[in-house]
């Protein structure tokens, strides 16, 4: 038996394609993009080995630093924003609508599978200030606030990306951490209540500490989710104004293809590479600190 | 609970009434307007999820003076399908049928060849497979960008460059990581003693893959194939690398540079638009929303 599950041939064949396109398309390419960092030049006028330039010019750069701080800046907000607005959904279905809760879990969740640039354009003219006045601004007006311009500011700009951040992921969020917060066994839950916890004691002394791995793992996945935001920044401020919404994702995508230079983008791309690594393993560290402290 | 309670209330009506009634009276009230701030929460909350779709749908009938002249609650004053008919003539038609054509062939690569490596690096049992699996892993955290120049490279000499091939080759190499994760964790979850038996019955390997494995994850893949549509059919980044014409465009870049043919915004035109290309998912997730959210969730929490 063990010959057969061992069965060389058929462990070539059945893993064969799969990582042949996988080495290709990804393994490759990932290699080779690390070479491009010492490169300078594209593809049509050729490469010119350039030592460390790339890095220099990355450090010195100030539009590189700009797209730093707010991919960071960005990342941040958001995953805590969506893991809370998440939590709390979670809260809400398990504890306050209970076997009520499907209907609504199901509404608050359909906006992820819609294509964010749909929903960035969406946005924009929800958020419009002229010529037409958008649904944002009217209500603005009717509570007797003046229409803002939400795209000509930087730090107004900023919150329509994470207000729309939210309002795409949290429904999401909410399910995932609801299978974690459901997971909480009833005794527990019964036992703490006997005790004489309850609303916000209970949540805080039984179902925080318990929902800790769930809401690491969500943690994780939307840091890596959000450092890599591309779509909405282009659909929605296409990185404006000036290039105060950029990213490193849409620096590196204008560095490449507006202005040919692939070495240099090469290394915009490992530099992001290297920032979700750092957010993993810090978030990782972080938790695991409070888990033995506990 | 509440349902325990009222199949013994209707067993037995009588014995529970007189206990449950002045309970009854002296809560109700109290309890009702404890619950509503909560209840009024939410109902806010529910109007802030579904109105941009409805101000969308109603937006798409409207006429450009509408928009500018009437407020943005006002219903449309016909229902004519102008901005529709406007979207299409725009090359909407084969945006759709670019994304259908770059979207699909992909799924099918990619569920082909990602069950088939699941089963290999999960059941199978040789060396090194731990190490392959991971190598698969580290492919969910490295940002698309990193294999985007030197595949731009590859696509431009091997002169693929202008057809769809780039687009479909990129979409499997970035599907690969997730589905032969989903698909091990799924094989996981199969009792080992069925494949152990089909061998003892004298099944070769694959025959076990393809008779008895493949059945037993079925819905498995089906689930997995649907988060990959989403991924592939909303997917921005790799359709505007490796669209180099407007011939090439699918929905999203299609959508992106929609507003930009015009001077001025022409609103009726891009609400229509985004309801066009909105109304694919939608569609989906009316039917088979439980799937997606067990998919969609299932495959962050493991990644």
């Amino acid at each position: 038996m063990e010959r057969v599950l061992g069965d060389k041939r058929a462990v070539l064949i059945l893993l064969g394609p799969a990582l042949l396109l996988y080495s290709l398309i990804m393994l490759v390419p990932i290699i080779w993009s690390l070479g491009y960092t010492v490169m300078d030049g594209n593809p049509i006028v050729g490469f010119t080995f350039n030592g460390l330039d790339n890095f220099i010019k990355f450090f010195n750069d100030p539009a590189a630093w700009s797209a730093v701080w707010f991919t960071i800046r960005f990342a941040f907000v958001m995953t805590v924003l969506q893991v809370a607005a998440g939590y709390g959904l979670s809260l809400l279905y398990v504890f306050y609508l209970k076997k009520a809760s499907s209907t609504i879990r199901t509404i608050i969740f359909f906006p992820i599978v819609l294509p964010t640039v749909a929903i960035a354009l969406l946005f924009t003219r929800l958020f419009e200030a002229a010529p037409t006045t958008g649904p944002v601004n009217s209500f603005l007006n009717l509570l007797g606030i003046e229409s803002v311009d939400w795209f000509g500011t930087p730090e107004a700009s900023f919150w329509v990306l994470i207000l729309m951040g939210l309002w795409q992921s949290m429904g999401f969020y909410g399910v995932l951490l609801y299978a974690g917060v459901l997971d909480i066994p009833e005794e527990m839950l019964e036992s703490a209540r006997l005790d004489g916890a309850g609303g916000w004691k209970l949540v805080r002394t039984i179902v925080l500490p318990l929902s800790l791995p769930v809401l690491l793992s969500s943690l994780i996945f939307s840091i890596n989710g959000t450092l890599k935001v591309f779509d909405s920044v282009v659909a929605l401020t296409n990185g404006g104004p000036g290039n105060a919404t950029t990213p490193l994702t849409l620096y590196m995508f204008q560095t490449s293809f507006t202005y040919g230079q692939y070495g240099y983008g090469s290394t915009i791309a490992l530099m992001l590479t290297i920032l979700c690594l750092l957010f993993t393993v810090f978030i990782f560290r972080s938790t695991r600190r409070d888990l033995t402290k506990d | 609970m509440t349902v325990q309670t009222t199949a013994i209330a209707s067993v037995n009506p009588r014995g529970l009434a007189p206990e449950r009634v002045p309970q009854r009276r002296a809560g109700g009230p109290r309890r009702f307007l404890a619950r509503l701030p909560v209840r009024i929460l939410l109902a806010i909350l529910l109007v802030i999820m579904i109105y941009p779709m409805v101000w969308m749908f109603l937006g798409s009938f409207k006429t450009q003076g509408e928009f500018l002249n009437e407020p943005f609650w006002s219903l449309p004053q016909s229902w004519s399908f102008e901005n529709y008919v406007s979207v299409f003539e725009n090359g909407f038609g084969q945006y759709i049928l670019n994304s259908i054509i770059v979207v699909f062939p992909s799924l099918a690569i990619v569920l082909i060849v990602g069950v088939a490596a699941g089963f290999a690096l999960e059941v199978m049992v040789w060396k090194g497979r731990g190490t392959v699996l991971l190598l698969f892993l580290a492919g969910i955290m490295v940002p698309t960008q990193m294999i985007l120049l030197p595949l731009f490279t590859i696509y431009f000499r091997t002169g693929l460059t202008g057809t769809y091939w780039p687009m479909i080759l990129t979409y499997i190499a970035t599907g690969l990581p997730l589905t032969v994760f989903m698909m091990a964790t799924f094989f996981r979850s199969v009792p080992r003693e069925i494949f152990e038996a089909s061998t003892l019955d004298g099944a070769g390997i694959l025959r076990s893959f393809w008779a008895v494995g493949l059945p037993l994850v079925k819905n498995a893949v089906f689930t997995v194939g649907l988060v990959q549509f989403f991924f592939f059919w909303n997917d921005l980044l790799i359709a505007l690398t490796f669209t180099n014409s407007d011939a090439l465009r699918t929905i999203q870049v299609g959508l992106l540079n929609f507003t930009g043919q015009y001077g001025a915004v022409q609103y009726g035109p891009t609400f229509a638009a985004i309801a066009v290309s909105v109304f694919g998912t939608l569609v989906i997730y009316l039917f088979l929303n439980q799937q997606v959210m067990k998919g969609l969730t299932a495959g962050s929490v493991k990644g």
